[in-house]
């Protein structure tokens, strides 16, 4: 597919554009290796040459009360959060992907739009809707402004995988007698539950690093992440790449077990070329 | 074609419209409501008054974090875009299919970490004392203050959208069609002008929306202008969450919120017509 314009190679600008890439890839990765190194380094300010190997900050979040009620916190919401946000996204997936309809457009728009507001706008607006019905400072408020952030990524991991499905199979079984509900279930769900794995991770890592939305309406009862922003307004502190490195190794589990899914066997269409 | 409306299509359909306009639609219309409210004595009431929007845009704060904003976003966007481009460039043209994949793939990953993680993290290479000034002062250079400037805040910027810009560069120069460069070369037409010339015009939609998603989430960000800008210059979002978090003054965050929405609705009109225009031919 590609070299197959050999006839302005230069090799001095091919390896210059190289580097340029290693150098993208250094700049965005120098933040999370560093935060990963310091979390095991001894220093209260974190520079180099480094201090000794310790798991001192590891020690303090470990008994500190307050972060494991954030991390109970975070994980109820983001379990909570992942599961309807991926049953509303498979339903609208699932709607774009067979029905058409006057105000379709506007449909979509609502199952898209969410994530391209400014999350400080949606927490604010959050914030005052469900004060004023009730709901907000505790931890339903934090699911309900979640889940409407992360539908529309499960929509789009779904209606993905539905776009791969052969647009036949499911006539095919009412054909063969099966009622709306039995192909359903017999056909779409198992196509799509790689996605729908998927998209339940995804949504799930989405939830467990928000902060800015959950920080404008969880009230006391904060997440991690709105921890880790108390922890930066206050003292400079070594425990917030601690937290970030065991936050880091949670979401990128959850990541490659969405991606194992998605592109595991029988995930990609026939056609790869 | 036409289908009947029927209970199995609303079982589908049905959440997710609800849940967005109960929890979307509604707290977004409340917040027009709400500027129009009046607060006394720390209390809000419901009310039809024009004093938060006459208050805050007669304030020359308000305008100045408004034109700090506006300039900032701006140039997180261009720079953005300008430093993304050579290599997505890279990762689409020089790449073989394998590598390219783990490209994409590494540029996913931070999108899981921690924002807040990462702005941290910066403040321990970008302090006075920080790992840059370390190494600069061992060839004898600095310290130069580099935490709290509004160079941070753009690297602030850069690491919250360089990710999302490449990948959405990415996608557009993949698409590309081939010919065209080979076409271009074939007529003699120099690598950089080919670039100029062909590349950019043809995958111009997807490097304007690039642009325009950094900008929206430039215009948004408040960790970075705080945590690494040190709140100077004020920004828009800076004075949302100062109106919101003291004072119980969110008529007035929503008078900042609404105009915030409002320049972002003009933008996107217009990066989104020139990104299409001549493109429904």
């Amino acid at each position: 597919m590609s070299g197959s314009f050999d006839m302005n190679r230069n090799r001095a600008v091919d390896w210059a554009l190289v580097v340029y890439v290693v150098l993208a890839y250094v700049f965005v990765f120098a933040p999370i290796a560093a935060s990963f190194v310091f979390s095991f380094n001894s220093d209260r300010f974190p520079s180099i040459p480094l201090g000794e190997f310790s798991l001192d900050w590891y020690r303090a979040v470990a008994t500190d009360p307050l972060v494991w009620e954030g991390a109970r916190n975070t994980l109820f919401v983001g379990v909570i959060v992942g599961i309807c946000s991926t049953a509303l996204g498979f339903g609208a997936a699932y709607t774009d992907y067979r029905y058409k309809f006057a105000g379709k457009q506007v449909y979509l728009a609502l199952a898209l739009l969410p994530p391209t507001i400014p999350v400080i706008i949606l927490g604010l607006a959050m914030l005052a809707y469900l004060s004023r019905i009730n709901l907000s400072g505790n931890a339903l408020s934090v699911i309900i402004s979640h889940v409407v952030v992360c539908a529309p990524f499960a929509m789009a991991i779904i209606r993905l995988r539905l776009s791969q499905m052969d647009p036949a199979l499911e006539p095919a079984a009412w054909n063969l007698g099966a009622s709306e509900w039995m192909a359903m279930r017999h056909v779409i769900v198992p196509f799509c539950a790689p996605a729908i794995f998927g998209a339940l991770f995804i949504t799930m890592a989405v939830s467990f690093d928000e902060f800015a939305v959950a920080w404008f309406v969880s009230g006391l009862n904060e997440t991690l992440p709105v921890k880790v922003l108390g922890f930066l307004q206050g003292q400079v502190s070594p425990r917030i790449n601690a937290i970030g490195t065991f936050v880091f190794i949670l979401s990128m589990t959850l990541v490659i077990l969405a991606q194992l899914l998605l592109s595991g066997r029988g995930a990609k269409p026939a056609d790869q070329e | 074609m036409r289908r009947p409306i029927t209970l199995y299509g609303l079982t589908f359909s049905l959440p997710l419209l609800i849940w967005q306009v109960l929890f979307f639609v509604f707290p977004l219309l409340f917040l027009v409501a709400l500027s129009f409210w009046t607060v006394k004595n720390f209390v809000m009431s419901p009310d039809f008054d024009t004093v938060n929007w006459t208050t805050m845009y007669g304030r020359a704060v308000f305008w100045q974090a408004y034109g700090n904003t506006l300039a900032l976003a701006a140039a997180a966007a261009v720079l953005t875009s300008i430093f993304a481009f050579p290599a997505s460039y890279a990762i689409a043209f020089k790449m073989s299919d394998t590598a390219r994949r783990w490209a994409v793939f590494l540029m996913v990953i931070p999108f899981f970490t921690s924002y807040l993680v990462r702005i941290y993290s910066w403040q321990i290479f970008l302090s006075d004392n920080g790992i840059i000034n370390v190494i600069l002062g061992w060839i004898g250079l600095g310290p130069f203050q580099m935490l709290n400037t509004v160079g941070a805040t753009m690297i602030g910027y850069l690491t919250l959208a360089f990710p999302l810009v490449v990948l959405l560069q990415l996608f557009s120069l993949v698409f590309i069609d081939r010919t065209l460069i080979e076409a271009a070369h074939n007529m003699r037409c120099g690598r950089l002008r080919t670039v100029f010339e062909v590349v950019i015009p043809s995958a111009r939609t997807g490097l304007v929306i690039a642009a325009l998603f950094c900008f929206i989430l430039a215009f948004g960000d408040f960790v970075s202008p705080v945590y690494l800008g040190g709140g100077e210059p004020t920004t828009l979002s800076i004075l949302i969450t100062d109106t919101t978090k003291s004072g119980q003054q969110w008529p007035r965050a929503a008078v900042i919120a609404l105009t915030m929405i409002g320049t972002l609705m003009v933008v996107a009109f217009a990066a989104v017509k020139f990104a299409y225009k001549g493109k429904s031919k």
